[in-house]
């Protein structure tokens, strides 16, 4: 199980794991949800253009229970098995780690004896989780220096509960446990990641799982009642240090990216909507002499749009909202990029100086409105840039259509197809989509990407290039 | 001096520079705080409390076979302590990859401290100089070492502690000056493997020379 040398895909600075060679293959969370009978599953999608299969799924792996909602999933180990405080650096980054966010289940995929075709190891069953942890609804996962954590929307016997953050044994997958001590004004949960070098976890709020399992609820939204706050933790102590309220117009604070490199304190937080202009937000969070301090840098506004071209719960706005939904930093630390799935872009901003954002490159695909179609997709596309995933070296984006079974359901038409696509990033700022790179889906629903051998929101490093 | 009691000073010495050696030990952490404050003067700043906690833990297993020294004959001492060492050993093997919890690298000088301390008795570093810290207390007497079992324990942790001290700092000032980062991902051999099989071989050495 352990190495002689450490996996060669760690790597102790965010400026060396550039240099990685290119990935051939990505792993995709497959919903499939709208099949009847048909499990969630792995594709493993061809990325390599120098090979035949360029650009098809080459496997499928199907998970052998029906209706887990796969959603995200993350590495068993990444570079942060090289800190220096909790060295593994012999452990291998070999299994995904996949929760059904419906079923509370998590899958362990092996993808050692052939990349190509990975297979279950282990499953660890919902009440094992909820009989060590307390909780169920389990969302983002992170290799850490010392544990595998995963992040939970729910817990108590019914999920309502507060969610949180449990944590993995790295060698054998045990449920170690809850791991907060005092969760201080926390009650919401949704995203998670870390300063390693500065102790610090922060945490973002999504809903209740009875405020998404059956769609978003409208009335909660309008009412302000989904997460609206960044939380700031003492990683060491395992203690809220800080609760920062957005303010209550902002709803669903998503996805977070920390500067990868680790001198750098401030970090990027995507807010999907805010309810007085429908307008999404990027935010910074930075350091405030001893405190956490967050600063809104970007607005991205939505585009008006005829009433009869929009879904039910748009008409009376008369505009399509770009639904921010997921940001990715490249390892530079040097471009963001921003999923607005409702407008059907993907954009790419110069985030050099963190406070002042500039658009580099964009790329239009599917849309509410837009419905822009792929050169290789034949015809207008549903959906929208949700999920992006960086290839380690900032060259190449992939990413995908589906937010969320439910509610893809309620911004798009039942018979929207699955698809993942890719553009191309110039080093100087620009984006291009790549026309040979298109994958077909069908009826099942694409969400999280995670690419071989690490990609942009996996690793953590610790030492500073 | 005879080889018989210039052998567990040697050992004391050799034993320093190997811990040194071993990056689970402390200047990678030094070295880490050295390139996050961007100053060589850091690493330097970390290792001292980093030795200094290495220093308590050894200390610890000196006491004890300080007292041991007292209460039990040499033979079956000497014969205790490395059947001590080989059980830690085959437990090390077994679960060689494992190491303490810790999460942190903010830290102060104190924390450094306890991180070594917690670092050097959980892979049984006390244990493993165990058998040369019994020959210490008996190298002295009949062959000309002038110095009774405390002194004699005293200094060979320090001596112990100082060749540490000196490799940790001479190993993270090279990779921070001369090497790049890359040394990390191409030469950082399992040295926890390494550790443990270190820890049956003393113990399996001790235990033919006790016999």
């Amino acid at each position: 199980m352990a190495l002689w040398k450490p996996d060669p895909s760690f790597y102790p600075s965010p400026r060396m794991a550039m240099e990685a060679p290119p990935e051939r293959l990505g792993y995709v969370a497959t919903l499939n949800s709208r099949l009847q009978d048909r499990p969630d599953s792995i594709s493993v999608v061809d990325l390599d253009p120098q090979s035949p299969s360029y650009s098809r799924i080459i496997h499928t792996l199907d998970m052998p229970y029906v209706g887990d909602e796969l959603h995200h999933f993350g590495w068993n180990a990444c570079s942060s098995a090289l800190c220096p405080y909790a060295p593994h650096p012999h452990l291998e980054r070999r299994y995904l780690v996949v929760p059904g966010l419906r079923s509370s289940r998590i899958y362990i995929i092996d993808t050692k004896p052939d990349p190509r075709q990975p297979n279950i190891s282990k499953i660890i069953e919902a009440p094992e989780v909820f009989a060590r942890s307390g909780y169920s609804r389990l969302h983002t996962v992170h290799c850490g220096p010392e544990a595998i954590y995963l992040s939970a929307l729910g817990s108590g016997s019914d999920g309502e509960g507060p969610g949180g953050i449990l944590m993995l044994d790295h060698f054998n997958f045990n449920v170690l446990g809850p791991w907060e001590i005092d969760r201080g004004a926390q009650k919401l949960s949704y995203d998670f990641w870390w300063h390693l070098a500065q102790d610090t976890m922060i945490t973002s709020e999504w809903g209740r799982p009875s405020q998404f399992e059956n769609g978003l609820v409208l009335d909660d939204l309008l009412a302000s009642k989904y997460g609206h706050s960044l939380h700031f933790w003492d990683l060491r102590r395992r203690r809220n240090m800080q609760t920062i309220d957005l303010g209550e117009e902002y709803q669903l604070v998503f996805e977070l990216r920390p500067a990868h490199e680790p001198n750098k304190s401030y970090g990027f937080a995507g807010v999907v909507l805010n309810l007085k202009d429908l307008s999404s937000s990027i935010w910074v969070w930075h350091q405030d002499g001893e405190k956490w301090a967050v600063t809104k840098v970007l607005d991205i506004p939505a585009q008006p749009a005829a009433a009869e071209d929009l879904p039910a719960p748009l008409q009376a706005f008369k505009a399509v909202p770009p639904f921010v939904t997921d940001i990715d930093l490249s390892l530079d630390d040097r471009f963001l990029y921003v999923s607005c799935w409702g407008t059907g872009e993907l954009h790419q901003y110069d985030v050099t100086d963190p406070f002042h954002p500039k658009l580099t490159g964009k790329v239009n695909v599917g849309g509410i409105v837009a419905r822009q179609g792929h050169p290789k997709s034949g015809g207008p596309l549903q959906g929208g840039p949700q999920m992006v995933e960086i290839s380690r070296d900032g060259r190449r984006i992939y990413f995908t259509n589906s937010l969320y079974s439910r509610v893809d359901d309620q911004f798009y038409p039942p018979d929207m197809a699955g698809w993942m696509v890719k553009a191309v990033a110039d080093p100087a700022g620009g984006l291009r989509l790549d026309p040979d790179f298109y994958v077909d889906f069908g009826l099942s629903l694409p969400h999280q990407v995670r690419l071989e051998g690490g990609d942009s929101s996996t690793d953590t490093f610790c030492y500073a290039s | 001096m005879p080889l018989e009691s210039l052998g567990p000073w040697l050992a004391m010495i050799g034993f320093g520079a190997y811990h040194g050696f071993n990056p689970a030990m402390g200047w990678l952490f030094a070295l880490s705080l050295g390139l996050q404050q961007k100053s060589s003067r850091a690493i330097w700043s970390a290792l001292v409390p980093i030795a200094a906690g290495h220093a308590a833990s050894v200390g610890i297993v000196a006491g004890l076979v300080y007292a041991g020294a007292h209460l039990v004959p040499l033979r079956p001492l000497r014969i205790g302590t490395a059947c001590l060492l080989l059980a830690f050993g085959v437990y090390k093997l077994l679960n060689y990859y494992r190491h303490p919890r810790w999460v942190g690298m903010k830290v102060s000088l104190g924390d450094l401290f306890g991180w070594s301390f917690l670092m050097a008795t959980a892979h049984g570093a006390g244990l493993m100089v165990a058998p040369a810290l019994v020959g210490v207390t008996h190298g002295h007497g009949s062959h000309g070492m002038h110095l009774t079992p405390g002194p004699s324990l005293l200094f060979a942790v320090s001596l112990h502690t100082l060749v540490m001290l000196v490799v940790m700092g001479l190993i993270a000032w090279i990779v921070y000056r001369k090497f790049s980062l890359a040394v990390l991902r191409n030469h950082w051999i399992n040295f926890d493997l390494i550790w443990a099989v270190a820890l049956l071989v003393v113990g399996g050495v001790a235990l033919i020379i006790a016999i």
